[in-house]
């Protein structure tokens, strides 16, 4: 990975708990996802991962979700490395 | 077209209803069948298209969701044009979800107002020399911030100029404001309350003690207990398991109907969702009341717990220790407290500090040949006279000779937890002061109340000689007391407790007792926001507040009784359905999805009572 960045996703509120496995599953599926960090905070319905910069992008994870039928209300993303 | 129907799901609920209700009217007025079939076909796949498509979206990452049991459910009722079941089960489960969404919004109210204190904006100074109003996500390390009158503190930093009260609540639990002038420190999300401060950004967004506070308390919320992931995973190869038994049941008897009604009976909500809503409520009340609980393992263990280990000073009691009594031999008081506090102004002695706390204003005299005597005390000259002052062991040395009364005073004193401090001026014994660390208001009661809760050992463990140990032991009720005890030594008693198989919680203030805290089943720190208190801990009672403890464990206990409830309540009610399918006739679609989403508001409801909890 060369351009790793961390991203936290604000969801909107999450009400079922297989929506978690959803948005799991979406965004793991997409190019350059450390798949291993995806993690989905049901009762603080937030997405945080980590991805490749120059394979990914925050746009394409929102978009992943968004899909799905889940709002977007806020993303910070931090480059780490 | 799809993320329409999704957007419009709540309408499309309303309709439904409206469009059912209108059939059952139209078949008891006019016995139309046409008037009263049509309504529910259009309300089945209205209502079965988002369903659907949810179902859709999730099998294509490969999971198999409740959303993919109900689609094929209503699709085969529709087939088989049994249009009553597939419009009110449709409708039963959006109103369901749509209430499940309202009712879980309560549940989550109490961290979400603690994350919503957090600074969103902050005063920067810009290049000319204005301040603008930037986002907190545009402020970095190093940055000068303008804090106005009645604005949060953006960040952690240092004040650079000016002066003004900060309400500091939130942080270290402290009502009275804190003054703050050049140099002091100031946190992020607590209140200026009067004047302007310009402060330089040490530590801004998520790295602030109040930016850790809220990613524990919401990692802690979604934290999942051994228990939780069993059921995540029973979860996973349960719903594709009920699907490959309604198929099994279809082929085996024919009975279509049979199969569809299965596939509904065997939706696993409520037992999926019960847990996480306790947990959250749980920690929620918690965060309220300045406990922080992280995650649902701790709230097991500390319900559990048997054994509750103190630190003494500081926990215990205040940890600030101020003279109880003092006693005179002598006229000339004033004459001697001054030489007293002459010589104690150069000692760093926590008992000096408390001594000179006490005498207050004073006229000081030089102080010559000071000597230190190693734990005992300090002679020096003062005014031409020859004064000690010290413990028993510095007046024998000085050959001082103690009268009746002040050997009965001094055995009085120790008898009640005091150090004492004694003072001679040219071989005389003037003055005897009791110096003690006062117990913090209320411990007796509290203690007392966590024995009733089920704490059978309350031990407490102690640096200090074995006498004040065991009178602070007895004025409290405690049933075991260790004095003389350095931080490795109670860690080790720690771990001897554990091998005798009790679950054991140790209090103390996470800065010394970092190892204990850690090696406990239940850290608890009394923390006013130090970063060790939080890091090393399990438990944190941002106040220091002692009697928060009575508290957290009773949340604790009632938090895992509501979880073995919630539990309770969605097996019960997949047992009564099956049962009822089984052996009876009452039992059809529409009746399970109602149960089931009966059971549901039931648990969400169950766990929102653990947002009021307090304790008896």
């Amino acid at each position: 990975m060369k351009m790793k960045n961390s991203a936290t996703i604000q969801l909107e509120t999450l009400t079922c708990p297989s929506c978690i496995q959803k948005i799991e599953g979406a965004v793991k599926n997409l190019d350059g996802i450390e798949k291993e960090s995806v993690k989905v905070l049901f009762n603080a319905s937030k997405l945080k991962v980590d991805f490749d910069g120059e394979k990914s992008s925050v746009d394409q994870i929102e978009n992943a979700i968004t899909k799905m039928g889940y709002g977007v209300e806020k993303s910070t993303v931090k480059i780490v490395s | 077209m799809q993320q329409t129907i999704l957007k419009n799901k709540n309408r499309i609920t309303w309709i439904s209803a409206i469009l059912i209700v209108f059939a059952y009217m139209s078949k008891w007025t006019t016995g139309n069948t046409d008037l009263f079939t049509w309504p529910l076909i259009i309300a089945s796949i209205l209502g079965v298209a988002p369903i659907a498509i949810q179902a859709y979206q999730a099998l294509r990452v490969k999971v198999v969701s409740i959303d993919v049991l109900v689609s094929i459910a209503v699709i085969g009722a529709i087939v088989i044009q049994n249009y009553e079941e597939s419009a009110i089960v449709t409708f039963l489960f959006l109103f369901g979800s749509w209430l499940e969404q309202r009712t879980l919004n309560k549940t989550r109210s109490a961290i979400r107002e603690l994350t919503e204190m957090a600074p969103e904006s902050a005063l920067k100074l810009a290049a000319d020399g204005s301040f603008d109003e930037v986002s907190i996500g545009e402020v970095a390390v190093g940055d000068v911030l303008l804090v106005k009158t009645g604005a949060k503190v953006p960040v952690d930093g240092a004040v650079l100029s000016g002066e003004g009260h900060v309400n500091e609540a939130g942080i270290t639990g402290e009502s009275v404001p804190a003054r703050k002038e050049k140099d002091a420190n100031v946190y992020a999300g607590t209140i200026l309350e009067n004047g302007t401060l310009q402060i330089t950004a040490d530590r801004v967004g998520e790295d602030t003690t109040f930016g850790r506070i809220i990613e524990l308390v919401e990692e802690a919320q979604d934290s999942k207990s051994e228990a939780e992931r069993f059921i995540d995973r029973f979860s996973k190869y349960y719903t594709p398991a009920v699907l490959v038994l309604a198929f099994v049941v279809w082929l085996i008897t024919g009975d279509f109907e049979l199969a569809i009604t299965i596939l509904v009976l065997g939706c696993p909500g409520a037992l999926v969702i019960g847990v996480p809503v306790s947990n959250v409520a749980g920690i929620g009340n918690g965060a309220r009341h300045g406990i922080l609980l992280k995650g649902s393992e701790i709230i097991r263990d500390f319900s559990r717990t048997k054994t509750m280990v103190f630190d003494k000073t500081g926990t215990l009691t205040i940890g600030n220790p101020s003279v109880s009594e003092t006693m005179f031999y002598a006229d000339d008081k004033e004459e001697v407290l001054g030489y007293l506090a002459s010589i104690e102004r150069e000692s760093d002695h926590p008992l000096a500090r408390a001594v000179l706390e006490e005498i207050g204003d004073i006229t000081f005299s030089p102080v010559q040949n000071t000597e230190v005597v190693k734990g005992a005390g300090i002679t020096a000259d003062v005014n031409g006279h020859r004064v000690a002052v010290g413990n028993e062991a510095l007046m024998e040395r000085e050959q001082v000779q103690l009268n009746e009364e002040a050997k009965a005073d001094i055995a009085h004193l120790v008898e009640s937890g005091n150090s004492l401090v004694l003072t001679s001026v040219d071989g005389m014994l003037k003055v005897l002061m009791g110096v003690r660390d006062p117990i913090r208001k209320g411990v007796r009661e509290d203690l007392h109340r966590l024995g009733k809760m089920g704490v059978k050992n309350l031990v407490m463990l102690s640096g200090d000689n074995q006498g004040t140990v065991d009178v602070v032991s007895r004025e409290l009720g405690l049933t075991e007391a260790h004095g003389h005890m350095l931080p490795e030594d109670k860690a080790a008693y720690i771990k001897k407790l554990k091998k005798e198989g009790s679950t054991v919680a140790f209090v103390g203030d996470g800065v010394n007792d970092s190892p204990s805290l850690a090696l406990a089943d239940v850290g608890i720190a009394m923390g006013n926001g130090t970063d060790v208190a939080i890091e090393t801990s399990d438990v944190v009672l941002v106040n220091s507040d002692f009697s928060r403890l009575p508290h957290a464990l009773g949340l604790t206990k009632a938090t895992s009784f509501n979880m073995k409830q919630n539990i309770a309540i969605a097996v019960g009610v997949v047992l009564i359905l099956l049962t009822g399918l089984l052996f009876s006739e009452w039992v059809n679609m529409s009746v399970g999805m109602l149960l089931h989403e009966l059971s549901i508001l039931v648990v969400i409801l169950n766990g929102m009572r653990l947002l009021g909890y307090r304790p008896r």
